[in-house]
């Protein structure tokens, strides 16, 4: 469910209650709550939260009633051929394959298309160049997202990874980038996907008009991990995003001894932590990595033990990735640096 | 009087010219407009020439596709005959080609339409 509580392009329950009534029994139950579970929650096309997604969610209910529609006609024909005895003519027959399998599904097609092609602007709206206020880069690297924040000048103001934050009802737009390999950026909730490419900057503009978290994914193949590759989307209140945005720029207190730890054991190489000697690139940003709600890359509840069972052994979690195991570091180290991390902001 | 048209095709080609000519539509379209957007910034004239002109490219696409559709039609005798015209003879495989070109040019200028709508929605170039 979304933040409002709200999901009313679909409700399962009523039709799971509906088939429980009829004659087709507890195996469409079954059936109906394992098709419609898809409906709601903070991954669905089909619970859309911004304008993009709302007629993405149009365009497949307009694409899935005319196919019902046909679908329909075409099991009626069927069962009507089969049960009626009279015998048609070669030429009636072949006029129908004509008419209702060429002609009428050319011209439904047409309409089909146009209409989809009509909607086009609206799913994948443009965003001026002085319109653009909200703008974030956001590079996918195997298997994880490089977020960047950029200023009025399209400097970068800071980076953080695999979470996003938008303000509600304000179109944020971002630019999207690859190092590796194709990627695809896309959150359902919010609007349709848009590949990442080496080499290119592929824009695309969503808006949350209501506040949530919602859930996005990699949705081009790119290796090993490709299906632990997520992030989250938190749509809050534009004074709250503000606010996030400046105290987000200002290094927040460290605990020195955690600190220490952390770049004694090296971790300072490939991470970057605001205001500290970490100030690698190579892995995620992990300033403010306390404020985050999952792990590798929305793949892990955010516990302490899940952070130290990653730094540890990162490739039992998802396979493929880049950072290598410390499983050799004395567990101490391990645990103080899962709870420095814990609770950085 | 002397027909423009050759009263009799023999060459296999003719079944290819109704595809063909959807082929080089489609190229032409996709062609015209990402190189009027690449280079829009430069150029003197607006979007609605390129689409005026390729509103013009598809009418002419159409019109030699039903010309193909037509020399196909008289190739399979307008019909006088039912498929499948599957006799090892001369006659049934003229027959079979001007049928089957006639369902290619048919196809193709769907095709042709299809491949065409979008230019009445395209509003101008994204940049």
């Amino acid at each position: 469910m979304m933040a409002d509580g709200s999901s009313d392009v679909c409700r399962p329950r009523d039709l799971i209650l509906w088939t429980s009534r009829s004659r087709f029994g507890s195996s469409s139950i079954l059936f109906s709550a394992l098709s419609l579970s898809g409906c709601s929650g903070p991954h669905s096309a089909l619970d859309p939260a911004g304008p993009e997604a709302s007629h993405v969610a149009h365009l497949f209910f307009v694409m899935l009633i005319a196919g019902i529609i046909i679908w329909s006609a075409v099991v009626a024909a069927l069962i009507y051929a089969s049960r009626k005895k009279r015998v048609y003519s070669e030429q009636s027959a072949g006029r129908v394959i004509l008419w209702c399998g060429a002609i009428l599904p050319a011209i439904i097609l047409c309409a089909l298309l146009s209409y989809g092609v009509w909607l086009m602007p609206a799913v994948r709206p443009w965003l001026p160049d002085d319109q653009q206020v909200h703008r974030i880069e956001v590079t996918g690297e195997q298997f994880w997202w490089r977020v960047r924040y950029l200023d009025e000048a399209g400097e970068v103001m800071f980076e953080t990874a695999n979470e996003v934050r938008i303000p509600v009802g304000q179109p944020a737009h971002f630019l999207l980038k690859a190092v590796d390999v194709i990627h695809s950026f896309w959150v359902p909730s919010l609007g349709g996907k848009m590949d990442m490419i080496p080499g290119r900057t592929n824009p695309l503009t969503l808006m949350a008009d209501r506040e949530g978290i919602y859930r996005g994914v990699c949705a081009e193949f790119c290796g090993q991990s490709h299906a632990l590759m997520a992030f989250t989307v938190r749509a809050v209140a534009p004074d709250e995003h503000e606010a996030w945005l400046v105290e987000r720029q200002v290094p927040g207190p460290r605990d020195a001894e955690g600190l220490a730890v952390f770049l004694k054991n090296g971790c300072g190489a490939c991470h970057a932590i605001s205001g500290t000697a970490a100030a690698g690139r190579i892995g995620p940003e992990l300033t403010a990595f306390g404020e985050r709600g999952t792990l590798a890359a929305g793949t892990l509840p955010h516990t302490q033990e899940d952070i130290a069972r990653f730094i540890s052994y990162p490739e039992r979690t998802k396979p493929g990735v880049k950072m290598p195991h410390f499983g050799m570091l004395p567990e101490d180290d391990i645990k103080t640096i899962a709870a420095f991390l814990k609770e950085l902001k | 009087m002397k027909s423009v048209i050759p009263r009799e095709v023999e060459s296999l080609w003719t079944l290819f010219t109704a595809p063909t000519v959807w082929a080089i539509h489609f190229l032409g379209c996709y062609a015209a407009v990402a190189v009027y957007c690449a280079k829009a910034a430069s150029l003197d004239f607006g979007f609605a020439v390129v689409r005026l002109a390729l509103g013009g490219l598809t009418v002419l696409a159409l019109m030699a596709i039903v010309l193909s559709a037509y020399l196909a039609w008289r190739q399979w005798g307008f019909g006088s005959g039912d498929p499948p015209h599957d006799e090892p003879t001369r006659r049934d495989r003229t027959l079979f080609q001007g049928f089957a070109t006639l369902l290619l040019s048919g196809l193709s200028f769907v095709a042709v339409v299809y491949a065409a709508i979008p230019l009445i929605f395209i509003a101008e170039c994204q940049r």
